[in-house]
């Protein structure tokens, strides 16, 4: 047997407390209704963007994850050491790091960055070369629209030609 | 007071045919006048309400709804219509293929008939029982009986599974709606639908029943939403339960009487209530107010007719649109408990009251 919540209660309480629970009921349904009602009366409040046509005004948030890019100086200078460990943490190997052999006026040899390959094609998009570049050379970009009609168009070189090291970055 | 009486029309068209065939022809010539405009009818309307659907419940969310396909995406449901035609009809493996192709067509033919015996306009029914409320009330409970079939032939355990839930619902929702028409069959002392239109050209039931009225007016809202499987008690279908209940191995054309049907049980449910409770074709009419009343007249039938029932349907929409949906034993709960035994002391008070002549 089952105890009953209502069971020490006497006739007349559970009279009261069924038309209390009923009148509760209506209360709260009639609110929601008020709230929905509400919002259909009110046409002009669109939450939802009209994308195609308001393409012209349409600004992405900040951080929306668009496309990783690689932001370059007005000199043309980026703040990859070509470390590699954005390629490391890729977890589905969209990033190739191609490094060459330099050599600094001091008569070092280090290692600088020849190609930040990217496949834009392959990323989800999940952040992790992002977070994880030690140099902040990485950055994620607004662009969203990336339909190519080829998909070699989707890899993609993030180092701009001729580009080389930031002073103020030791290369190693 | 008729201005609009289509039963010169029909008796016109009625002679017209009586001088060119043998009247067993005209009788023939009739019924497919009368099938055909009932189904161009059905077709229209169905694809009104789904259109109207997807809006008010963008309008609901704040979004614009269907808005690619022609000016305010007028022409979309024409076009998923379209679609529909065109997919393939998909069979499951070992389902009963007879009860299999039959279920959509019993669900659709329950609503067909039911719009058959509600009186449009004075002089504009096709089916005038004497009995028109009860046959109503019986045609539309073989939806049921579809539901059933398509759930057991499908061979899947969603389907199955909605349709028992919807089989518990639908009976269990069959006696309110019963039982709060019986409230207004009291008031007017008959069953047959252009005699309860007639009773109420000097006020709708709703205003001259008092507070019975009204609370009859709640419970068949609320029972029929739930009869048509809508709304807050789409247990049949419970999409994030059952993929689609019932419907779910359905595809094409077979999918859209499903889904058209549905749309016809919301109007047929509408249409009623409309008719039962807010005076059907009648125009709104205050007792003393002779200029109002004649401006009233003005209106044609078939404005206020659809006017009302669009106004209950959209009643119905936001139901569906604003509360989430409810358990099985919460659903039962709200019939076994709630409503029918306020529907029944209802019936007593109404009693009372046109038995002590209180009603207007």
């Amino acid at each position: 047997m089952i105890n009953h919540p209502n069971k020490e209660l006497g006739g007349w309480q559970l009279f009261r407390k069924y038309f209390s629970e009923l009148w509760f009921g209506i209360r709260t349904l009639l609110k929601g209704l008020r709230i929905t009602s509400g919002y259909f009366f009110s046409p002009k409040e669109i939450i939802t963007e009209q994308y195609p046509e308001n393409r012209a005004t349409l600004k992405m948030f900040d951080r929306f994850k668009g496309e990783v890019i690689m932001s370059h100086t007005a000199e043309n200078r980026h703040r990859c050491t070509g470390c590699g460990i954005c390629e490391m943490n890729c977890p589905n190997g969209s990033i190739q790091v191609i490094t060459r052999k330099e050599t600094t006026p001091e008569g070092k040899s280090v290692r600088g960055l020849d190609k930040h390959i990217y496949h834009l094609g392959m990323c989800t998009f999940c952040g992790l070369c992002v977070k994880s570049c030690p140099s902040d050379a990485l950055a994620f970009g607004q662009k969203f629209e990336h339909a190519v009609f080829n998909r070699h168009h989707l890899t993609k070189v993030l180092n701009q030609p001729g580009s080389l090291l930031q002073k103020e970055i030791k290369a190693s | 007071m008729n201005l609009y009486d289509f039963s010169s029309l029909t008796q016109s068209i009625h002679q017209g045919l009586s001088a060119m065939m043998a009247p067993a022809w005209v009788t023939v010539t009739e019924m497919v006048l009368v099938g055909v405009v009932f189904l161009l009818f059905y077709a229209l309307v169905g694809l009104a309400l789904v259109y109207i659907e997807r809006k008010v419940c963008a309008f609901i969310q704040n979004r614009l709804g269907p808005n690619r396909v022609g000016p305010y995406g007028l022409v979309q449901t024409v076009a998923d219509l379209i679609k529909l035609l065109f997919k393939e009809l998909l069979m499951v493996h070992k389902a009963d293929k007879f009860l299999f192709n039959l279920a959509p067509f019993i669900v659709i033919i329950a609503s067909f008939l039911a719009i058959g015996a509600l009186p449009f306009a004075k002089g504009l029914q096709a089916l005038d029982l004497n009995v028109g409320l009860f046959y109503i009330i019986s045609v539309t409970s073989l939806t049921v009986l579809g539901i059933l079939l398509a759930g057991w032939s499908s061979n899947s355990k969603y389907s199955l599974l909605g349709a028992m839930r919807s089989g518990a619902q639908v009976i269990s929702y069959e006696l309110s709606v019963g039982m709060s028409l019986l409230t207004i069959i009291i008031f007017s002392g008959s069953m047959q639908l252009s005699v309860i239109v007639d009773s109420q050209a000097d006020g709708w039931w709703l205003f001259k029943g008092h507070v019975p009225a009204f609370i009859a007016f709640v419970i068949f809202l609320v029972a029929s939403t739930a009869e048509t499987n809508r709304g807050p008690f789409d247990m049949a279908e419970a999409e994030s339960e059952l993929t689609a209940g019932f419907h779910t191995e359905y595809s094409g054309i077979k999918f859209a009487f499903f889904f058209l049907a549905e749309y016809m049980n919301m109007f047929l449910a509408a249409a009623l209530a409309a008719t039962v409770f807010l005076g059907g074709w009648q125009p709104l009419h205050f007792g003393g107010l002779e200029a109002f009343n004649r401006v009233m007249d003005f209106i044609p039938p078939l404005v206020w007719f659809f006017g009302k029932t669009f106004a209950l349907i959209y009643i119905i929409m936001l139901f569906k649109w604003t509360f989430p949906r409810l358990r099985i034993d919460q659903l039962l709960t709200l019939e076994w408990k709630y409503l029918l035994p306020i529907n029944l002391v209802n019936i007593l008070v109404v009693s009372w009251v046109v038995l002590k002549g209180w009603h207007f």
